[in-house]
């Protein structure tokens, strides 16, 4: 008895279980086969297939539809004549390497001829693409409803209509919201209602996406018989205010992009002069082998990620103190072999010191080949921020900034909150006063002379992520090093730090109106004719010791 | 002209003089032992020679120029290789124009390179270079002009010393960007080339070859006599004061903001007319003539040969070219080596350059010949 009972709940409590399990096989082969719809020959079977997969909420709904779909817009869909599956390839070599898109499962190796493309056309896929924008307006990650708002600005069909006010009822994010709200008014800016078309221009105001200036242009142009595109004036003219107002912000915007690409030049000036602002600014010492000094620090950066080529992500962490060391190390080791034997014959020192450059240069030439080395850049320093639609920093410029000002203010406070710094600065002012007082002055010569050399090493880090590594890269900057320490003042940091931006933001300004190599050479000369004005730079330091 | 006072510059100027006759003894030797010599005999210098010969000549006047400036009067220029590019330029227009029809497209009006970027006509600046006499002109012209604006506004706000190398590397450098620009008109990135014929002879013929490596050395003998006269007179003598205490020498009333500037054109136009006579033989300008090391190169002949001697400058740029022409060819990999060390070996050890080593050798064995004497008498 007891055992029938027992068998009879285990029946009741298994059938709903295997049940299930028959219907959700039986709903999954109604899947697949609704799927395998896409791969008829006519595109309106296509389109119907489509059309199923959208509006029964159970194939909506299953994850491996925006996988689908997504393959099938880009071309990436293939069908699988032997196994009569879709298939998507990973890899192409002397067959295919392909995987079952539904199932996950790799179907191994199969003969090219073997996979045909499941083709698409311009309108479907425009469809398709709004298909995935409505599943993924449905999603709950906030990136990617923005994403799809974004795409629905793009597509702007009236279509997506009723896709969209049901989400912007749904939506809480603000941003989203925005997006949604410039996509609604972009597909009713076509309605065929006056009064409809005036408020969806009218509520584009302030919508920067280059999306929405050429719709409003579109509407305020004429057609090829002399028409307006637009018939009502009173929509004529709202478009043309909006077009107006949003051109003023966008040109507004595209100075602060100005700006802070002038910032981000003089960043990285300020990054490879304020070396040299130790060395030649400082101690006098016309340093021409510089330029090497950073590349020095460049390589190191590329010799650290061939060590650890599985922490890349930490290899610049570890980069800048081993460049810098390596750099100051070449650094005091010229001071202590050379230039103290040239103190007080300044053309003597550029002359040897380029002598020591051209050896460099060599040296790396014959180590790492003549060609450029690539240096990889860290995820966390890749990607894009983007403010608003008409303004984006991407992330390498924005640390490359933040970089250069901490190193900056790491050697202002090195200068003069540290013993050595106080030192350095006696030796310069007064050597004999300096010596006297009981300061190894040959010492702290060569510290310094480390000291910019190893911030040269430093600038070589960040450079390895803007430019290419190779022999040649310090001669690209040795010129421009030299400028901004003139121009900002020899012997002041602040002077240099001045420069450099200065240098930058009107390299950049003027770059839109002259082209990239015009502006640098009218900076060239100006700074040519700005050393006759202040034979000193703009900041010259006062006193006795100027002329020593 | 009269011959004695020729001769008078170079009297107590001993090597100077061997120097001047050593190149006067190339260009009487080169023509015959590479036309009248037959080429299977082992004598026989081959065109390629001549031309290596003829570019080394070319450089040893620009080193004169640059000695000028930088052993006599203590100007450092990082420039100079933007004189000779200039002077250089305006030999190769001349020379562009004179190939008339005969360039790929066929066109007697413009140069090629316009003709491929679309222009319609020649700009303003091209104009007149088709005369001989006209771009003769402009090679002392444009280089002295420039020399001229950039020392006048240089020496009147009294930039010195290392400051004014680095604005003259500024100069060059900016040169170098724009005679890469395609629209300034200069062939941008490939330069100018293809040249047929220099006053109506063919570049091709040996004899127009010879006849200008024949011309460089002219021109050499020509600028160290120049040179020599300049540094012999009395404003020669302003000079060196000013290299050697300028607030003082200006102190005694002296304006040496003109003096440099005299100075400083003459060499630039020295520098102009070298390139000028370089273009030719080698059959190519292009911006990276302008290139700041090529400037700083010039600098190393001049140091290593013996600064603040004239013929220093001409042995100096003769020994680094040709080392340079043995090295590249030999071992490619050492030669930057071998500049570089050079360069810190002959500022560290030797200031003096090889004239000065010479002198040195020859000063300490008069010291102990006159030492033996004097032993032998005691």
């Amino acid at each position: 008895m007891l055992v029938r009972i027992f068998a009879l709940l285990l029946a009741l409590l298994s059938w709903p279980v295997t049940a299930l399990a028959e219907l959700s096989s039986a709903a999954n082969a109604d899947y697949e086969k609704a799927v395998l719809g896409l791969n008829q020959m006519s595109f309106v079977k296509k389109q119907q297939t489509l059309n199923q997969l959208m509006n029964t909420p159970a194939f909506a709904t299953d994850p491996r539809t925006v996988p689908v779909l997504s393959a099938f817009a880009e071309g990436q869909l293939f069908f699988s004549k032997s196994a009569q599956r879709l298939v998507t390839i990973e890899a192409v070599n002397e067959g295919m390497l392909t995987k079952d898109i539904l199932t996950g499962e790799s179907l191994g190796v199969l003969p090219k001829t073997d996979g045909k493309r499941v083709l698409i056309n311009n309108g479907l896929r425009g469809q398709v693409k709004g298909a995935l924008a409505g599943l993924q307006l449905a999603s709950s990650d906030n990136a990617t409803r923005m994403a799809a708002a974004k795409s629905l600005i793009v597509a702007s069909d009236t279509a997506f209509l009723p896709l969209l006010d049901n989400a912007i009822a749904q939506e809480k994010e603000e941003d989203v919201l925005r997006s949604l709200a410039v996509a609604r008014s972009m597909i009713q800016i076509k309605s065929e209602d006056v009064e409809q078309r005036r408020k969806a221009v009218e509520s584009l105001e302030g919508a920067l996406e280059p999306e929405v200036i050429t719709a409003l242009t579109a509407i305020t142009g004429k057609t090829g018989n002399g028409d307006f595109v637009e018939p009502d004036e009173s929509v004529r003219n709202a478009a043309q205010a909006v077009l107006t107002s949003a051109e003023r912000t966008r040109a507004a915007y595209k100075s602060v992009e100005d700006v802070i690409f002038g910032v981000s030049l003089g960043s990285v000036l300020l990054l490879s002069a304020v070396g040299l602002a130790i060395t030649f600014g400082v101690m006098g010492v016309i340093n021409m082998a510089h330029g090497e000094m950073m590349m020095i620090g460049a390589y190191t950066t590329y010799v650290i990620q061939q060590l650890l080529p599985h922490h890349i992500e930490y290899s610049l962490l570890l980069a800048v103190p081993a460049a810098f060391l390596v750099a100051g190390l070449v650094g005091v080791v010229m001071e202590r072999g050379m230039i103290r034997y040239l103190y007080g014959r300044p053309l003597e020192t550029l002359l040897a010191t380029f002598g020591i450059s051209l050896i460099l240069q060599q040296a790396a030439r014959s180590i790492f080949s003549p060609l450029n080395k690539a240096v990889s850049t860290p995820e966390w320093m890749s990607g894009l921020w983007e403010i608003n639609p008409a303004l984006s920093i991407t992330f390498n410029r924005f640390y490359i900034i933040i970089f250069s000002l901490l190193v900056f203010a790491g050697l202002i406070i090195a200068l003069k909150k540290t013993m050595f710094g106080l030192q350095m600065r006696a030796v310069t002012q007064n050597r004999a006063m300096a010596s006297s007082m009981g300061i190894r002055t040959g010492w702290v010569d060569a510290m310094t002379f480390g000291l910019g050399s190893g911030i040269a090493g430093i600038a070589g880090v960040a450079l390895s992520q803007l430019t290419n590594v190779g022999p040649n890269l310090g001669q690209a900057y040795i010129v421009d090093s030299f400028m901004v320490v003139v121009f900002g003042g020899v012997g002041n940091l602040f002077g240099t730090l001045f420069g450099a931006l200065t240098l930058g933001i009107a390299n950049k300004l003027m770059e839109p109106m002259t082209g990239a190599v015009l502006a640098k050479i009218l900076v060239l000369v100006f700074i040519i004719l700005f050393i006759q004005r202040k034979p000193r730079g703009m900041f010259a330091l006062k006193g006795r010791f100027v002329e020593g | 002209m009269d011959n004695f006072k020729i001769l008078s510059l170079l009297r107590g100027d001993r090597p100077g003089t061997i120097t001047l006759a050593l190149v006067i003894a190339l260009c009487a030797i080169v023509p015959v032992l590479n036309l009248l010599v037959p080429p299977d005999s082992p004598f026989y210098l081959s065109s390629y020679t001549v031309t290596l010969l003829g570019k080394y000549l070319c450089f040893a006047l620009l080193a004169l120029a640059v000695d000028l400036i930088w052993g006599y009067c203590g100007i450092l220029s990082l420039g100079h290789g933007a004189f000779f590019a200039l002077g250089g330029y305006a030999m190769g227009m001349y020379l562009m124009r004179q190939i008339g029809d005969r360039g790929v497209y066929g066109n007697s009006d413009l140069p090629d390179f316009m003709v491929f970027l679309n222009w319609t006509e020649l700009p303003w600046y091209w104009l007149g270079f088709d005369m001989f006499w006209f771009a003769m002109l402009m090679v002392a012209v444009v280089p002295g002009l420039l020399a001229f604006v950039f020392g006048y506004l240089a020496f009147r706000s009294r930039v010195t010393g290392v400051y004014f190398s680095i604005i003259t590397q500024a100069m060059t450098y900016a040169l170098m960007l724009a005679f890469f620009l395609n629209n300034a008109g200069f062939g941008g990135n490939n330069g100018l080339t293809d040249f047929k014929e220099i006053a109506g002879f063919s570049l091709q013929a040996e004899s127009t070859r010879i006849s200008l490596f024949v011309l460089s050395g002219a021109a050499l003998v020509l600028g160290y006599i120049v040179c020599r006269y300049i540094i012999s007179s009395k404003l020669g003598r302003v000079l060196v004061a000013v290299r050697d205490a300028e607030s003082r020498t200006r102190f005694m009333g002296y304006r040496v903001e003109h003096y440099k500037l005299f100075v400083f054109v003459v060499s630039a136009v020295l520098a102009g007319i070298a390139g000028a006579l370089y273009v030719p033989q080698v059959g190519i300008i292009n911006p990276g003539e302008f290139s700041p090391i090529n400037s700083i190169e010039i600098i190393i002949w001049v140091a290593l040969g013996g600064r603040a001697t004239l013929y220093g400058a001409i042995i100096g740029a003769f020994v680094v070219n040709y080392g340079k022409t043995y090295f590249t060819g030999a071992f490619p990999e050492l030669w930057l080596f071998m500049l570089g060390a050079l360069f810190v070996v002959s500022t560290l050890f030797f200031p003096k350059g090889l004239v000065g080593m010479v002198q040195q050798w020859q000063d300490s064995r008069a010291n102990k010949r006159a030492r033996a004497a004097v032993e032998g008498v005691a």
